[in-house]
């Protein structure tokens, strides 16, 4: 065994049976990251964060909570008017949620901006997007429990879209509902997914991730490989460890997140309508239908691509596309460059296309859909899966900027 | 150890992870099937009776049926002729592609004539239409005939719920299964009354 095994005291006695000492060195003390991490490179580690507070925010919220048709709304209320702290354990979990997104998209960006999905790390990239449909998972069903009438044309809306499949359409909307309508048999599983299963499934996925990602190695805004010049030591010579270079770096990011991050939650938690809608302030009416059913933000860009398409089966099958071809990426990519920064003037143009048109989908999302919305939705729809075809064919043969063999800064 | 595979071992092991894998597929079936509607469910979202004998001609009333709201309305001879003038105007007016039992996909979208029975939630995004049965001209509009309006999102439709061009909605409003118990009741949620029952 390795030579921590073999030293005198405690901590030879502790490493020989669990290789603390070991992880840490392999994880974080000697974890060599490249030396030119941005702005960008904070969000990996404010991602843990927020899924830090979502769970321990989500673990308290439970003590309150009561997973019944009957009493959820009320016990929301009583959470924010009676419990002590009740109401900021609430904001945390709400904000908790918007802010999850943000991060996880900032990102998801970051990947495709810099080409972290491609050789050697698909696997990591493949592990994020599953991450990426669990959350979305997740924040759907936390969305229902409040039970306002928002939650819960919401969820009707949602699981009607797996009434759409042809032939086992009707039986499998029971089976997800639990009954003949979204009700109390809903809620009650919905509340045992979100608490329980869900954040499992979150946990190991990270873990699997980030074992995925120091199995090859972190990318950087270069692209370059820093395994390929090491010094005598075999430390890469544009390697700094993780620890404690990037630790500070990360505090710092976490300082600057948590003061936004309050911010919100202390002055203007529902955002205007955009983390908290109006319509979930009214209880859940199976008879009474908002005026406008529409997810929260995080999700209106696919919602847009659902509308765009007349046909329900037409629209989930785009809707879900969306998010599939996200997990091809890496595949889709035949580029030898990773970074933006040696790729030509097309590639930018198309990248900045794709998430503009994203951006405008989830402006689309939330409106009632006039005319002209309409056809933008569709522009925006073809813009987004265009990118994907242009990249396929395009980084075929692409021309780039000479890639260095070092990170330039 | 040697490189020779025990054949029959290897057999016997490949066996036994086949029939512990049919047991682990039997062993999910009860984890699935507790998600579907319980026997309380089933109970409560079972055929539901009305008596419509105090509904007037043109009125419309509201029973509930799994939730949803079911609308009976009496039509006159005025609102019924107006159906077969429509075609040009709807989307489904023959109501194929629409969702009814076999026996009301017809003309007026019912057992008889006189009375609609309807899921009054919209195909589109399940709002409850409003009811504006009046043949004048409305606001959203000029040549309304009677029939259904969704506030939410402007879908029409006509007094047998055929859905018009240029709402958002796709399909006529749905038909659920009735039958007659008598001249001034019936039962929502079955096909066919069996023994009288």
């Amino acid at each position: 065994m390795g030579n921590s095994s073999n030293k005198p005291g405690i901590s030879g006695w502790l490493n020989a049976r669990l290789p603390l000492t070991k992880v840490w060195k392999e994880h974080m003390a000697e974890y060599y990251a490249p030396k030119n991490f941005n702005f960008f490179y904070f969000f990996g580690s404010l991602a843990i964060l927020v899924l830090v507070n979502q769970i321990l925010t989500g673990i308290w919220l439970t003590m309150h909570y009561k997973a019944d048709a009957a009493q959820a709304f009320g016990v929301i209320e009583y959470i924010m008017r009676d419990v002590p702290w009740g109401w900021l354990i609430r904001y945390l979990h709400t904000t908790g949620a918007s802010a999850f997104f943000i991060v996880i998209y900032f990102h998801m960006f970051r990947g495709l901006m810099y080409g972290s999905y491609k050789n050697p790390r698909e696997i990591v990239w493949v592990l994020g997007m599953v991450l990426y449909l669990a959350l979305m998972a997740e924040a759907f069903m936390g969305y229902v429990l409040p039970w306002g009438n928002m939650s819960y044309w919401g969820a009707k809306v949602i699981t009607q879209l797996f009434g759409v499949i042809p032939v086992i359409g009707d039986t499998l909307l029971e089976w997800i509902r639990g009954d003949y309508l979204i009700s109390d048999a809903t809620l009650n599983r919905f509340f045992a997914l979100h608490v329980v299963l869900i954040p499992l499934i979150i946990l190991v996925l990270v873990f699997l991730h980030i074992v995925a990602l120091h199995a090859v190695g972190s990318n950087n805004p270069d692209g370059v490989d820093i395994k390929k010049v090491k010094d005598e030591n075999g430390v890469p010579k544009d390697g700094i460890p993780f620890h404690p270079y990037y630790t500070v770096k990360d505090m710092f990011g976490v300082g600057v997140f948590l003061l936004i991050f309050l911010f919100i939650v202390f002055v203007k938690p529902d955002l205007g309508g955009l983390f908290l809608e109006h319509d979930n302030f009214v209880p859940a009416n199976p008879m009474v239908t908002p005026e406008h059913i529409k997810p929260v933000w995080y999700f209106t860009p696919f919602y847009a691509m659902l509308k765009a398409v007349p046909d329900p089966l037409g629209g989930m099958i785009i809707m879900f596309a969306a998010i599939i071809m996200l997990f091809f990426l890496p595949w889709l990519d035949r580029s030898e460059v990773k970074s933006i920064r040696y790729r030509l003037l097309p590639f930018k143009l198309a990248l900045s296309a794709f998430v503009l048109s994203f951006l405008i989908l989830g402006w689309l999302g939330m409106q009632s859909g006039s005319t002209i919305q309409g056809y933008m939705t569709v522009v925006c729809t073809v813009i987004y899966f265009s990118y994907f075809v242009f990249l396929f064919f395009y980084s075929k043969n692409e021309k780039h900027k000479p890639i260095p063999e070092r990170v330039t800064h | 150890m040697t490189d020779k595979v025990n054949e029959s071992r290897r057999n016997l092991l490949i066996a036994t992870s086949a029939v512990g894998a049919i047991g682990a597929g039997f062993a999910a079936v009860p984890f699935l099937k507790s998600w579907l509607p319980s026997e309380r469910a089933k109970s409560a979202g079972g055929p539901v009776e009305a008596n419509f004998s105090k509904l007037e001609m043109g009125q419309k009333l509201d029973v509930s049926w799994r939730g949803q709201p079911i609308f009976l309305v009496k039509r006159d001879k005025a609102q019924l002729a107006t159906l077969p003038g429509l075609d040009e105007r709807l989307k489904d007016p023959g109501s194929e592609k629409s969702i009814q039992p076999d026996w009301a996909t017809n003309i007026h979208r019912s057992l008889n004539a006189e009375l609609l029975v309807m899921v009054g939630i919209c195909t589109h995004l399940g709002c409850s239409p409003k009811f504006y049965p009046e043949i004048v001209p409305q606001v959203f509009d000029s040549e309304w005939k009677g029939g259904f309006y969704c506030p939410c999102h402007n879908s029409k439709f006509d007094i047998a719920g055929r859905v018009f061009s240029g709402s958002p909605a796709g399909t006529n409003l749905v038909i659920p299964p009735y039958a007659f118990v008598d001249e001034n009741s019936l039962i929502i949620g079955v096909e066919s009354i069996e023994g009288g029952a």
